[in-house]
Order: structure tokens, then C-alpha cells, then sequence
């Protein structure tokens, strides 16, 4: 979010800059509201300076500390109990910041069709997402989404790395 | 049991690299095939694409043909051959031809085809065509060969989508039914699944993960101009086109369970709930005429394939044998459906006649996936490992001919085979 306004604050200028009128950046307060100043990043090169954005680097919100990722059986959709701990810590999470939002990202093991795999993985997804419902996040704070096999935590064919794979990952946006 | 591997390598053609990939396995015993010759074009060793080798390799890898040595006869379509040799040979057919530089930097292609048997001049074509189109032109070359003698439409002048991993970029790829002149209609960090032809070849539905989560696109092939026409909330993906291009079904899991929806192809809009269970039901696949949607449920406890008609309603079982039947295709003459069937852990493409409900495996691999007919539903496409490297395969539907396609480096997956393109 705050690097979204920060692209914000930063287009504006670059846009006033091109406008060829006698307006001056250095005295055109611009208000910071991203609590970072432009050109206060170690990296800027200087007023001139272009902040180039990455999606591919696009980091998720601020997520609790601890761990992520509930771990699923071979064919199961069962939030295991050792798993519980995970899921309530997110939840208590979300409900206390309504304004969070998470995806709940299924996954699956390599074996079978890609697109059975992906309603699988939905199934696991929808699993995590209705147990954090339950516990008193809002259902439109929680989406449930699918890789299905598309996006393995660990490569390898043996069951060291399906049972990685077969996941759901809270995600924060 | 007969079995046999043979580079479709003829001595003399060494030396063009994009035939080192094309492998034809032939198995089995029984396959009746045509013999024909095929000579060398003229002006061959000088064009950018060698006629005379397009057109065999087309020919062999339908399995209707084997390919009789003709190199170093020196005909062209203007000869007046002497049959007795190519009797002896053991040909029933002949064809000959030429490609020629013309002035504006086209080419000239023109070729003849016989009869050895009869002794009879069967016809011939010829095209004007850009550098680009010369092995669309050796395709149509074989699209009239193909016809002329086995009485069914050709389809090797027709395109097949599939996606490419390399370096975890994904690619969209649009090639020539041999694999080759592919070209990059998309390319991205996020996977890319499922390419679905429409059914006038323009326009490729497909599901990409782009916004980290998946969401189906339609993209128009010659502009690049893309569509985002399912984005509900949970996965959006498995599209597949009607075949009057209208609609476009997809699964969603906007109620919490992935479902089969109609949406209208051109404008998107609110969607239409087609299947009602509270299971897994995707995959969906329009019958040719439109009546009847096949898809996958696993509503009975594990997943098999089902059938209902396109505007929703009772579904029946098609799939009886296994406990893990998915991804239907069925063939452009409504007689067959192929699927990939678990058997003891392995995944096989099988292929069961529709009306005796007839099924066999027609593969020796373990991971087959994707499978897609050739419009005229003479061969199918599919993904498959081959030395735990992925590998796009075609296969005659008895499964005694296979053809490994060429294609890019890295790994290779979701065949989808597209329609006749109309010739201009």
C-alpha cells in the first residue's frame, strides 16, 4: 500500500515536471503521506531519479510473525490438529485489522491433471478460509485461491517433496 | 509384437537441425498403410524449407502412409514418369513437384501427385507464397495428398497452442501441427494453463496467474488484444469454447465449490451456474454439436467423467473403469473420447468409442495429460515425460503410430489443437 502512494507522489511530480510551466519542483510542497520522503530511499539516484517498479518483486503486506502454511495428507482437505495453532494465530490476526486482507493459496502434489489438481487445491484452500471464518475473520477479508500443481514448495518426484507441496499458504495482500 | 523406432531422416536431410527433434515410433502389427514416394522438389537444395521432407513427415506421422525412398529421382510436377519402377518399388502413389524464387522474392510451389498403379495423374496445385508460408504451403501440399487418397480432410495445415517453462518464465506458444514455426503469443513470470482454441482460430481462452491467483483471458491471436473475461472472486479457469463461439464455460469457485459456469464469450458478464453439485465438477468440454457439455466430477467419490446437457441439468456417468478418469476431449466427429486414466499410479491416455463405450490405453507412458484431437479426428495430441523430460506427442487413435513434435527447449505441456483454417 505504502508503495503504492509512494509511485503516487512520485508520478505527480514527474508529471508537473513535464508540463514546461515556470512551476518549480523545489517549490511545490508536496505533501508525504507514504512516511517516506521521495528521494529518501537509500537506492534514489538524486531529483532525476526514476523509481522503477517490479511486479515480479511486489512483496505481500505485513504478515504475523510465524508460520504460514498448513500441510495436508495425500486426498485430504482436513485441517490437521497440529495445524490449528496457525490457522486461529491468522485469524486473530485479520479480525483484530479488518482492513487486512489475506488469500488463502491451495497447492497440490505433481500427480494428475493440472486442472483437477487446481480444484484440489481449491478444496484445501477453502478449508483454511472457512475454518478462519469460523473464528471470526470476515468473509470478505479471507479469498481462497488456487496454484494447484503449478507452484511446488519443493521440487522432486518422491514423497519427501509432495508432502511440502500439498499446502495451503496464507498469503497477505 | 512388432516394434520399431526410426528417424524420419532420410540421408541428405541431415544437416537441417529442426529434424533432429521429429521421431516417429510405429508399434503394433496390423497398421495398414498407404506406400507412396514423395521426391525431393525441385529447387529443394537451394529453398529455405526443404517441400518434398515437410510433406513426408506430414504424411508418415498420420500413419496412414509409408514412405518409399524416392531420392535422386529428379522429377518435378512437369515429368511424365515411368511407372514400372515405383511399381517395383512397391508405391501405389507418386507425387513431385518444385519450389522456385520469383522475381518479388515469393516463392512458387507447385507439385503433382499419381497414381503408379492405375497410371493415372491425379492432380496437382500450385501456390505463390512469402517466405514465411512455405511450410504452410508443403501442409497444404499434404492436405490434398491426404485427402485424395484416404478420402478424409487433411489437418497438417492447421495450428496447435501449447506453454512452454524455461528459466520460470511461461510462455504461450502458437506452431504449425508439426511443432514447428512456433511463435510467442504470450509470455509471463506466472504460470499459463489450459489454451482453448474458439472455434474460428482467431482467439485463444486460457488461464494465467498473473494477478496471483488464476483468472481466464481471452486473446486475439494476430493483434495480441487480450480479454480478462473471468475474475470472480476464488479460481477462475478450464474454459472451453462452444462451438458456435458464443460461449465460453468455465470453472469457478465463486460459491466456495468449484462449479461449471456459462459465460458469454464476447461481452463477459454475470455468469450462468451450468452444474449443481457440492463436488468438484471441471473440465468441461462442449460435444461438436453443441448439446451436450462432458465434464469431470468426482461426486460418485473419486474423479470420472461425466456427461450433461449445455444448458445444465442431470448428468450421466461415461466413465465406469478406474478410480481417477479426467480431462475429456472428444473428436470433431462426436465418436471418440480420449482421457487420461490412473492405472496403478500411472497416468494413460486412453480412448473409448462412444457408442460400444469400448476403452483402451494407447500409450507405454506414465504421465500423459492434455489430450486434444486433430479436427479431422484422425490423430490426438498430448503432454507426456519421456526421460523425465516433458514431451508433446501425437498418436493415431489405435496408438500404433506416435510422433514426438518438435518444439522449443525446456519443458512442454497443454496441447490444444486448433481447427481447419479457412484457405484464402
Amino acid at each position: 500500500m505504502s508503495m503504492k502512494k509512494y509511485v503516487l507522489v512520485l508520478g505527480a511530480a514527474l508529471l508537473m515536471a513535464g508540463c514546461g510551466s515556470s512551476v518549480k519542483l523545489d517549490d511545490v510542497p508536496v505533501e508525504d503521506r507514504s512516511g517516506a520522503s521521495v528521494g529518501a530511499d537509500s537506492n534514489a539516484a538524486g531529483k532525476n531519479g526514476v523509481t522503477s517498479v517490479d511486479l515480479d518483486k511486489s512483496k505481500s503486506g505485513v504478515a504475523p510473525a510465524g508460520p504460514r502454511v498448513v500441510y495436508f495428507d495425500y486426498d485430504s482437505f482436513v485441517i490437521k490438529p497440529e495445524f490449528q495453532s496457525v490457522v486461529e494465530a491468522h485469524a486473530r490476526h485479520i479480525k483484530a485489522d479488518k482492513g487486512r486482507k489475506v488469500a488463502i493459496e491451495g497447492h497440490t502434489d505433481e500427480r494428475g491433471g493440472r486442472e483437477y489438481n487446481l480444484a484440489l487445491g481449491q478444496k484445501r484452500a477453502e478449508a483454511v478460509r472457512r475454518a478462519m471464518v469460523l473464528l471470526g475473520a470476515a468473509d470478505s477479508q479471507v479469498e481462497a485461491v488456487s496454484f494447484g500443481k503449478e507452484k511446488p514448495a519443493a521440487q522432486g518426484s518422491d514423497e519427501a517433496a509432495w508432502s511440502k507441496n500439498r499446502r495451503a499458504e496464507i498469503s497477505y495482500r | 509384437m512388432l516394434k520399431r523406432s526410426l528417424l524420419c531422416l532420410l540421408a541428405g536431410l541431415a544437416s537441417l537441425p529442426a529434424w533432429a527433434q521429429f521421431r516417429v515410433e510405429v508399434s503394433g502389427i496390423g497398421l495398414t498403410q498407404l506406400p507412396i514416394a514423395i521426391a525431393p522438389f525441385r529447387g529443394d537444395d537451394v529453398a529455405p524449407q526443404k517441400m518434398g521432407a515437410i510433406v513426408q513427415a506430414d504424411l508418415e506421422r498420420s500413419g496412414q502412409f509409408r514412405l518409399i525412398d524416392a531420392s535422386g529421382s529428379g522429377l518435378d510436377e512437369n515429368a511424365r514418369p515411368d511407372m514400372s519402377p515405383w511399381r517395383q518399388k512397391g508405391a501405389d502413389s507418386l507425387a513431385a513437384g518444385s519450389v522456385t524464387r520469383l522475381a518479388d522474392g515469393r516463392y512458387d510451389v507447385r507439385f503433382r501427385l499419381w497414381d503408379v498403379v492405375r497410371g493415372q495423374d491425379l492432380g496437382g496445385q500450385s501456390y505463390a507464397v512469402t517466405v514465411g508460408d512455405l511450410r504452410l504451403a508443403a501442409h497444404r501440399i499434404a492436405d490434398f495428398i491426404y485427402e485424395k487418397l484416404t478420402g478424409d480432410k487433411g489437418a497438417f495445415s492447421t495450428r496447435i497452442a501449447y506453454v512452454t517453462k524455461a528459466a520460470q518464465r511461461y510462455s504461450l506458444w502458437v506452431a504449425d501441427a508439426d511443432g514447428e514455426n512456433a511463435q510467442a503469443a504470450l509470455t509471463s513470470p506466472e504460470p499459463i494453463i489450459s489454451p482453448a482454441w474458439s472455434p474460428n482460430g482467431t482467439q485463444l481462452a486460457y488461464v494465467s496467474f498473473e494477478s496471483r491467483k488464476p483468472v481466464v483471458y481471452v486473446h486475439d491471436i494476430a493483434s495480441g488484444r487480450r480479454r480478462l473475461v473471468a475474475n470472480f472472486r476464488g479460481s477462475n479457469s478450464a474454459p472451453a469454447w462452444s462451438p458456435d463461439g458464443r460461449t465460453l464455460a468455465v470453472t469457478l469457485s465463486r460459491d466456495g465449490v468449484s462449479q461449471i459456469y456459462g459465460l458469454d464469450a464476447a461481452v463477459g458478464g454475470e455468469p450462468r451456474r451450468l452444474s449443481q453439485s457440492s463436488s468438484i465438477d471441471t473440465e468441461p468440454v462442449y460435444s461438436p454439436d453443441g448439446k451436450n457439455i462432458y465434464f469431470v466430477s468426482d461426486r460418485g467419490g473419486n474423479p470420472q467423467i461425466y456427461r450433461m446437457p449445455a444448458s445444465g441439468g442431470a448428468a450421466e456417468r461415461v466413465t465406469f473403469t478406474g478410480t481417477y478418469n479426467i480431462s475429456p476431449s472428444i473428436s470433431q466427429d462426436g465418436r471418440w473420447l480420449a482421457y487420461i486414466s490412473r492405472v496403478s499410479g500411472a497416468f494413460k491416455l486412453h480412448v473409448m468409442d462412444l457408442a460400444s463405450g469400448n476403452t483402451n490405453p494407447i500409450t507405454e507412458t506414465s504421465a500423459d495429460e492434455s489430450p486434444s484431437f486433430a479436427p479431422n479426428s484422425r490423430l490426438i495430441v498430448y503432454a507426456t515425460k519421456q526421460q523425465d523430460r516433458e514431451a508433446l506427442m501425437t498418436t493415431t487413435l489405435d496408438g500404433k503410430l506416435k510422433a514426438r513434435l518438435a518444439g522449443q527447449g525446456g519443458d512442454i505441456r497443454e496441447p490444444d489443437w486448433g481447427p481447419f483454417q479457412k484457405q484464402n
